[in-house]
């Protein structure tokens, strides 16, 4: 029996997408065999950070509505043989998901797969309800602002109340992931620390991966950042993250600045 | 099915202390550990209707029982504040006792978008209380974390109830009606040990050192 990840935020934009490409990629990686399902009905947007935007025949409502199999909708990928994809429909409505379906979809996923990456849409209606339901473990996404942030601890309210195992009364894993850290912006104190944030939240701390070219690059070929530039510091996190993930206990150190003669001049000039 | 007319009347009693309590809130009933049957669940929204309650959904029954507009959550209304009835309990005590009734201690931080609502006695919170998080008690409100967001003591009418937490960064506090905003707090509370307490009908800061 495979471990259901769900990741999350509250809040739009955060990197919910990102990660779960690049945290799945970084565990199928591994060798473990890994689905990632998209529960952002109506934008699909997983696929196209996977660079599969292209091949998809059958999506998620399509299983859940019986038109094709699991297996068949299940987009294995290029690259790493063990990371597959179920993604989102773009043309029908939210509504398409339901309660029964998630519950078999999911169901069946977990009994074939390692781990299954649930990459839960924006906001804290039924869309991020369904991608929680079934959840054994949670990545909660937060940028390190106050919006942010009060968002993903509105979500752990709801993680604890709202998912099938909280319900049966069973502990729920809950980790932060602090994304698009900015560490120049941090020193000047424009945003929050990561202290400040895991106070907030009172939830441990899987990665922080810090703001950088390397995912938007990644993200606009098509790859997750683990595969496009595995030695970027962003990559790194995700790979740690990963194996954190897995249980392996690794040395999670706050990104600095780092001065160089340039740096220095031009924050002077400021 | 337990008696909620005691439970209503404690409700009366904090919308007539708190500052139009439920005004423009929407509330979603959960109704799971007091089982009603078809005709009480429509009681009772009916007398939270009356109350000028806008219950937005209720779970916790079958949902063929009520208006398709209160359908239950995961039906694609944004969640609002989720109300627990109690399961079982006394019968309503006369306001003076209310808070010599059991307490409540909550062993888990209350996250934004979370309400305690204790109206018979004490609430112990031993986390913090996140901003757009709030608790109500009959009684007093402990908090041994950080109180960032709000905390209503004597919210049915004892003036003698105290608010006390380890770290005060609160959005508003209140104790039996009044309150005093974030905006009016003196800036030195800020991050202090504080005791909140009403002295002739005004919100008094004590720093605990
Ligand atoms: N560490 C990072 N550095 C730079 N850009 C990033 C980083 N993480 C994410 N982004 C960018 O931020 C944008 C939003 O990311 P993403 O789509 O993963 O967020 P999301 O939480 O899934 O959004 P939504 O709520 O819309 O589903 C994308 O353009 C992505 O490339
Ligand atoms: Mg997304």
């Amino acid at each position: 029996m495979g471990t259901v990840i769900v990741v999350t935020s509250g809040k739009g934009g955060v990197g919910k997408t990102t990660s779960s490409a690049a945290i799945g990629a970084a565990l199928a990686q591994t060798g473990d065999s890994v689905a990632l399902v998209d529960f952002d009905v109506g934008l699909r947007n997983l696929d196209l950070v996977l660079g599969a935007e292209r091949r998809v025949v059958y999506d998620f409502v399509n299983v859940i509505q019986g038109q094709a199999k699991l297996s068949q909708a299940l987009i294995r990928d290029k690259r790493i043989e063990t990371l597959h994809l179920l993604a989102a429909s773009q043309t029908r409505d939210k509504d398409a998901l339901t309660e029964e379906g998630v519950e078999d979809v999911v169901g069946s996923l977990r009994e074939t797969f390692d781990w299954v990456i649930c990459d839960s849409p924006a906001g804290i209606e039924r869309g991020a309800i369904l991608a929680m339901r079934h959840a054994d473990m949670a990545i909660v996404v937060t940028n390190p602002e106050v919006s942010s942030v009060r968002d993903s601890d509105r979500i752990i309210g709801l993680l604890d109340a709202r998912t099938r195992r909280t319900e049966q009364g069973e502990a729920m894993e809950k980790h932060v992931l602090i994304t698009r850290f900015d560490p120049t912006r941090a020193a000047r104190g424009d945003m929050l620390a990561i202290d400040d944030v895991l106070e907030i939240l009172s939830l441990p701390l899987i990665g922080i991966v810090p703001e950088s070219q390397s995912v938007l690059k990644a993200s606009n070929i098509g790859m997750p950042v683990v595969l496009a530039d595995p030695s970027s510091d962003s990559a790194r996190a995700y790979a740690d993250a990963a194996r954190r993930i897995k249980g392996e206990s690794v040395d999670l150190a706050v990104p600095t600045v780092r001065r160089s003669l340039f740096g220095g001049l031009f924050r002077r000039a400021a | 099915m337990p008696p909620v007319a005691g439970w209503l009347d404690d409700l009366d009693a904090v919308a007539r202390q708190s500052l139009a309590f439920f005004a423009n809130r929407p509330v979603v009933l959960n109704l799971a550990r007091l089982a009603p049957d078809r005709n009480e669940t429509n009681a009772i929204i009916d007398a939270l209707k009356i109350r000028n309650i806008r219950v937005i959904a209720v779970e916790g029954v079958d949902p063929a029982w009520l208006d398709p507009s209160l359908a239950p959550l995961g039906s694609g209304k944004e969640s609002g504040k989720v109300v627990d009835f109690p399961g079982a309990r006394a019968p309503a005590q006369p306001r003076a006792a209310a808070s010599s009734r059991g307490s409540s201690i909550i062993d888990r931080p209350v996250r934004s978008g979370q309400t305690i609502f204790h109206p018979e006695g004490d609430v112990i919170v031993l986390g913090s209380v996140s901003s757009g998080a709030e608790v109500i008690a009959g009684g007093s409100v402990h908090v041994y974390g950080t109180l960032r967001g709000r905390a209503l003591a004597g919210a049915t009418g004892n003036p003698g109830a105290l608010i006390f937490c380890r770290k005060f960064q609160a959005e508003l506090v209140s104790i039996d009606g009044s309150y005093m905003t974030a905006e009016q707090t003196p800036p030195d509370l800020i991050g202090k040990p504080v005791q909140i307490r009403l002295k002739n009908d005004a919100i008094v800061t004590d720093i605990l050192d």
